[in-house]
């Protein structure tokens, strides 16, 4: 076995430096190497299959070719932890010699390859799902792009909501303890403590699968309760909270209003049905290019989800803009692919939801947010919309030296509404 | 193999290893050997604990992880910033923390042996993995701590793959050199005594608990120079660097490797690193763990003493076939 695959390294490996001064003479020839990372294994096994759904319905449009050039795809699976998905990018780019990678898919992977792709030359990292702010906002890296908005902006919209709308001026916060849940309590106190709310944390770790003493500690004065989980995390509190008979409103983060999570069966629906949220699509929109894309994923995955997931949606935006980039450049990626990078940060396009992105300076998405409604159709939870909010910015409309002001979101940072300046 | 053929084979093997720069693509340099040897340095302590006086403690990565949140929490470059110390200070600071908790957790599990040890060192494992994946004031939750790049050797930074390999090889060469030399010091065979007659050895006045305490004291320092290096090829540490995935992958690598010998901790290492990295290009990719699980099974059942087991017999058979000498009788192992 060792023995096998150590030859099978050198020969590639001699083969490779054979070829290296060929290969600059011979770029157009060579396939565009294309390297994803998503998570199979894990907590977010669900998000990361349906990843790589959405990626080879992209890729299956343009049959794997791009400006004369064809692409070449390997897929790499993490596990939602940093080590595992650094140790993945380096496979990628040092033996699987990949032109870009798109990926990966949680909040400290992101952090961890942003790092990375600042030590690349001639590489590009564009982001699949991860929406950690910082990513993007802090110490950013010209080699990493995200086309997908992040945390904070899918929230955008939901607090005023909460308070005006809903009049629920007091609410329990119910979240996973770490970076992508802080960069959405942050947004959501920003504008709900303005319009007058109250908040109360209650943080569990990321894979926690008993939540009794979370429930337990729900004051009474809580009209509301916002779920920020994802994935089996947000499966276990909800279905938790069902058989405990809660029976306090639910307002729901992106992550939690999720086909992933309203696609399987239990006491949770009960909950969900009738539950806001806010995100950056809904699944029953009349765009038309929206129910095309619908149609053609359940066309090309019959035993897939109902519609695309959030996961799902989001990596196929990041490949769409790889693959718009390409074309724009004709596949050209010599001179460490400043023209490819050049297009990309100036790409402008529209999304499945039928609403356009573009990139900020940080090569942060600009997009659209919507508040959604989670109905039962068919025997099917869905959600629909119920406002939309064009051109959403990173720093949620604010100044950047504003927002930056604000300091990093952490478990502590907005400590509760009294910090938040007026 | 006698004396001499033995250390002939050990500079034969290092000399390869330090070729390998010249030898191989970089990433193989770094990412395959480089990374095969620092976790095998953790693995190492383990073997020595587990070989030496029959100690097989779960514990282990969780020492390392000791060392790499030291000096992450100390380092000068770190995000968040802890101390901001230089990594001169903070990097023996680290291995000196990793020994006393080494030295705590052998004094904790100082009266449990076989099953009982492996569950009381598990059981502190993941309380201290849950601990710093809770605490953010100073380990920094479930993120853990990023950024931790290195010191900066001749001017080179420690990122340079020639430059973290040479590192992670005279680290791993010193500390299977010290164990090597250990085992055959007073203390080593005290310990080996300790593994196969503890009573005789109490009554020859041997104090048992200090010492079999000074041997995780010692593993505690070999975990913690792997652990350092390994924080510094991450690029920082965070929880599910220590957590139970990597508390049995330690296991893991140790078995297959085989515990009779030191150099199975680099033997295991050295495959697990391999099959971890291509598994995925060998079999289908939402599979492939199937594929690594399928491997470790066949080595355990083939050879209950790993690969280096392997090698031992596939040697004797040889003799035997060339009839250099009569083979030995079989050795009696805890086969089924």
């Amino acid at each position: 076995m060792t023995l096998t695959l150590r030859r099978r390294g050198l020969a590639a490996a001699a083969l490779g430096s054979l070829a290296a001064p060929a290969l600059v003479r011979a770029q157009a020839d060579r396939p565009i190497r294309l390297g994803s990372i998503a998570t199979l294994e894990g907590p977010f096994a669900a998000g990361g299959q349906d990843a790589y759904r959405t990626m080879t319905l992209a890729l299956e449009a343009v049959n794997f070719t791009v400006g004369g050039r064809r692409i070449e795809w390997i897929r790499e699976s993490s596990n939602a932890q940093a080590d595992v998905a650094l140790a993945r990018a380096r496979k990628l780019i040092e033996q699987d010699n990949v032109d870009i990678i798109v990926g990966p898919l949680s909040g400290a992977e992101g952090l961890a390859l942003r790092d990375y792709s600042r030590t690349l030359v001639g590489r590009t990292i564009v982001n699949g799902q991860s929406a950690a702010a910082d990513t993007t906002l802090r110490d950013v890296s010209p080699n990493f792009f995200r086309f997908n908005t992040d945390g904070g902006q899918w929230i955008y919209g939901l607090g005023t909501y909460v308070a005006r709308e809903m009049g629920i001026r007091n609410v329990a916060l119910v979240a996973g303890d770490y970076a992508f849940p802080y960069t959405q309590v942050f947004a959501f106190m920003l504008e709900f403590c303005r319009a007058g709310g109250e908040l109360t944390k209650l943080w569990s770790p990321l894979g926690t699968s008993d939540y009794a003493s979370v429930i337990a500690r729900i004051p009474r004065e809580a009209k509301g309760l916002l779920v920020i989980h994802g994935g089996t995390d947000a499966l276990a509190f909800l279905t938790q909270y069902a058989q405990a008979g809660g029976q306090l409103p639910i307002i729901a983060g992106p992550v939690t209003a999720d086909q992933t999570v309203m696609s399987a069966r239990g006491p949770h629906r009960r909950l969900m049905n009738g539950m806001i949220s806010a995100g950056p699509f809904v699944d029953d929109s009349d765009e038309p290019t929206w129910v095309e894309f619908v149609q053609r994923y359940r066309r090309r995955f019959p035993d897939g989800l109902q519609a695309p997931s959030i996961n799902g949606v989001h990596y196929y935006i990041n490949t769409q803009a790889v693959l718009r980039a390409l074309a724009q450049v004709n596949g050209d990626l010599s001179d460490n692919q400043s023209a490819f990078q050049r297009t990309l940060a100036a790409l402008s396009f529209t999304t499945p939801m039928g609403t356009t992105v573009k990139l900020d300076h940080n090569r942060q998405a600009i997009g659209a947010n919507f508040i959604r409604k989670v109905v039962e159709r068919g025997g099917q939870l869905r959600t629909e919309q119920v406002a939309k909010f064009e051109n959403v910015t990173q720093t949620l409309g604010l100044p950047q030296d504003k927002f930056l002001a604000l300091g990093s979101a952490s478990r502590d940072n907005p400590a509760s509404c009294a910090a938040i300046p007026a | 193999m006698s004396v001499n053929a033995r250390t002939l084979a050990t500079l034969a093997v290092l000399g390869l290893l330090a070729a390998a720069p010249w030898l191989l693509p970089p990433f193989w340099v770094a990412n395959i050997l480089g990374r095969a040897l620092v976790y095998g340095t953790i693995v190492l302590s383990l073997t020595f604990l587990a070989s030496g006086g029959g100690f097989v403690s779960l514990a282990q990565m969780t020492v390392a992880g000791v060392a790499g949140y030291s000096v992450a929490i100390l380092a000068p470059d770190a995000t968040p910033l802890g101390f901001g110390w230089s990594y001169a200070a903070a990097i023996p600071a680290a291995l000196v923390a990793a020994m006393l908790a080494g030295l705590l957790i052998g004094a904790i599990a100082v009266r449990t042996q076989g099953i009982y040890l492996l569950m009381i060192t598990l059981a502190l494992a993941m309380g201290i993995t849950l601990f710093v994946q809770a605490n953010t004031a100073l380990f920094n939750g479930f993120e853990g701590i990023r950024g931790v790049v290195g010191p900066v050797v001749f001017g080179v930074p420690f990122r340079d793959p020639n430059l973290f390999y040479f590192a992670a090889l005279i680290v791993a060469a010193a500390c299977y050199l010290a164990v090597v030399w250990l085992m055959e010091t007073p203390f080593g065979l005290a310990l080996q005594g300790l593994r196969d007659a503890p009573r005789r050895l109490a009554s020859l006045g041997y104090r048992n608990a200090l010492h079999r305490i000074a041997a995780f004291g010692v593993a505690g320092f070999i975990a913690g120079c792997g652990g350092v290096m390994a924080c510094f090829y991450n690029i920082g540490i965070s929880p599910g660097s220590i957590g139970l995935g990597a508390t049995v992958n330690t296991l893991v690598m140790a078995v297959i490797g085989g515990l009779g010998h030191p150099v199975g901790a680099f033997i295991g290492a050295l495959l697990f690193m391999l099959l971890d990295t291509f598994a995925a290009d060998l079999y289908d990719r939402e599979r492939f763990n199937t594929l690594v699980g399928s491997v470790f099974l066949a080595v355990v059942v083939l050879s209950p003493d790993g690969v280096l087991g392997l090698l031992a017999r596939a040697r004797q058979a040889l003799r035997t076939a060339l009839g250099v000498i009569a083979p030995p009788p079989q050795p009696v192992g805890p086969r089924p």
